[in-house]
């Protein structure tokens, strides 16, 4: 039983963070029908300019950690959603009208670049990030085993329930929301009722790339290290979670991110972990082999 | 107030429009009729650039808006309830005409309360999914929405399409009071040629891309080709 209640926070940490980049996969895909395959890159740069951003607060002499935590937030979401938007503004928007596989052919480029960018600027080796925050509470004990909920668990949860919720207002009652929605459902009737959506499809850019720069902070200071490759199979756990709960859908995204992390925790937990994730994606396969829309998504054909 | 001249608007090759001239004074109801594929609704379309227009000109209060881009054309003043209506069927009702808002988000009680006054069913049917309306209100909703950007000039494709009579009629009350109430110009296109030139102040008609006839609602009524080409026969 203690076992299992310490695979389940784990799970649910490592969900949390893929939750947060699955969510940016399904609002792009829900607005202009395209995979953006860079997004995993765009989490990895968000580490990584988290990284940067602690050391840069370390030479401030700034004590208090939470504040730091929170002050390294925001600069590495603002500067990610910058790279989230070049992305868009460099990749896709040219391409918006062209045939259906040049976008997706360029979100693959856009990936390849990316990770070059970062393997020439910060060198291909692992960067640490000293660990900052340390310990945890003790939740129950027994057999010899304790449930320890550490703090940076604690942290990526809390901030991940925080963002969700706020995100979920954001897109259910204002109008920024209702303009992505319309966009989602007729891009030309929102464009006819005066809705600017080039700049509604960059506003969703920028708001998967803040909240995958989240996710970004969040992975570099539970593992402590990131390169300049994580991006790529965090980001296909995250399209895989995105899918499993349905593709267009944003609390599949969340669920989808959370039960592939429950997924890959129990699995490593009781089985071995160099399956882990051949686990999830094996789970993703038989979800949609009986639900081809995933757990959320809706059927295609709709009555109107 | 609406002003269009030697207007070509094409669909790659196919020529929809062939060189369209036409005048919408502000304070007319103006109807064009045409059978169905004359190119009416491209016509609407165009006048706020989706299609754009190959060559011609359009200009809007004295503003050439031929080129503007789509959303910048609306908030001058333009609102359009097109083909087929294309209301956002997962939202609500009251979504829908938030949505409406977008141009004019400071008169959105005002516009709110007279659509609701227009179109009660909308106020009882607000927090409903307009996706599972009836054919009549979808319509009512498509009108509403297009009401609360508060535009000068309306634009409706085919009101009436589809429709019971009861609904039609309704409908077509609706546009009278506005126009006679708030002086707001409305350019129509229909194939129910009865109804909407009663309505008109002046009328077009369209055959092929090409406007081949126009005059006062009540000249086209009483034309004899206009009789037997739209009138007889079914309407
Ligand atoms: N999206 C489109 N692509 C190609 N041809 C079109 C398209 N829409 C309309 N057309 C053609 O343009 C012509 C005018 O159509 P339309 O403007 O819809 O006529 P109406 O509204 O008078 O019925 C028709 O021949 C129609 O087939
Ligand atoms: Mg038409």
């Amino acid at each position: 039983m203690e076992y299992f209640l310490q695979q389940l926070i784990n799970g649910l940490t490592l969900g949390a963070i893929y939750g947060l980049i699955a969510i940016g996969y399904t609002m792009v895909y829900g607005i202009i029908g395209m995979i953006n395959f860079a997004h995993g890159d765009v989490f990895m740069i968000g580490a990584f300019i988290a990284i940067i951003a602690f050391a840069l607060v370390w030479t401030t002499g700034l004590a208090s950690i939470p504040l730091a935590i929170l002050l390294v937030l925001v600069v590495t979401m603002i500067f990610t959603a910058a790279y989230g938007w070049a992305v868009e503004r460099i990749a896709y928007r040219p391409l918006r009208g062209s045939f259906r596989l040049a976008p997706l052919i360029s979100a693959i480029g856009m990936s390849i670049f990316l990770q070059n960018y970062v393997q020439l600027l910060q060198g291909a080796r692992i960067k640490p990030l000293p660990p900052l925050i340390s310990g945890g509470v003790i939740l129950t004990e027994g057999n010899g085993f304790a449930v320890q909920l550490n703090y940076t668990q604690m942290i990526i949860i809390v901030v991940t329930v925080l963002l969700m919720a706020a995100f979920t207002l954001v897109i259910t009652r204002t109008a920024l929301g209702r303009a992505q929605r319309a966009c989602e459902q007729d891009r030309g009737m929102a464009a006819l009722l005066g809705i600017d959506v080039d700049r509604t499809i960059s506003l969703t850019f920028v708001m998967g790339a803040a909240l995958a720069a989240v996710a970004g902070l969040m992975f570099a200071l539970y593992y402590g290290v990131v390169d300049f490759f994580i991006g790529f199979l965090a980001g296909l756990k995250a399209f895989t979670a995105a899918v499993l709960g349905g593709i267009g859908s944003l609390p599949g995204a969340m669920l989808g991110g959370i039960l592939i992390g429950l997924i890959e925790a129990f699995w490593s937990g009781y089985f071995s972990v160099e399956y882990k994730d051949v686990a999830a994606f094996s789970i993703l396969v038989l979800v949609l082999i009986f639900r081809p829309t995933g757990l959320l998504g809706r059927p295609e054909v709709e009555k109107v | 107030m609406l002003s269009i001249a030697a207007l070509h608007t094409y669909y790659g090759h196919i020529e929809a429009l062939k060189g369209v001239d036409l005048e919408v004074n502000a304070g007319e109801i103006v109807a064009m009729i045409g059978a169905n594929g004359a190119g009416k609704s491209t016509l609407l379309m165009s006048i706020c650039g989706n299609p754009r227009a190959r060559s011609g000109r359009i200009l809007f209060e004295g503003r050439d808006i031929t080129r503007m881009p789509t959303f910048e054309i609306v908030r001058l003043g333009i609102a359009q309830s097109p083909e087929g209506r294309r209301i956002f069927p997962r939202m609500t009702v009251l979504e829908n005409l938030q949505i409406g808002a977008t141009t004019a988000p400071g008169r959105f009680e005002e516009g709110l309360a007279q659509v609701f006054r227009l179109f009660p069913r909308m106020e009882e049917r607000r927090q409903q999914r307009a996706g599972t309306l009836s054919g009549g209100e979808q319509q009512m909703l498509a009108i509403g929405r297009a009401l609360m950007s508060r535009p000068r000039l309306l634009l409706l494709d085919e009101p009436s399409l589809g429709l019971a009579p009861m609904v039609v009629k309704q409908i077509f009350q609706v546009i009278r009071d506005i126009n006679a109430s708030e002086g707001m110009t409305v350019f129509l296109v229909e194939q129910n040629a009865y109804h909407s030139l009663r309505l008109a102040h002046r009328g077009y008609v369209m055959v092929n891309g090409r406007i081949t006839m126009s005059g006062s609602g009540q000249e086209l009524l009483a034309n004899r080709e206009v009789r037997a080409a739209y009138l007889e026969g079914g309407h």
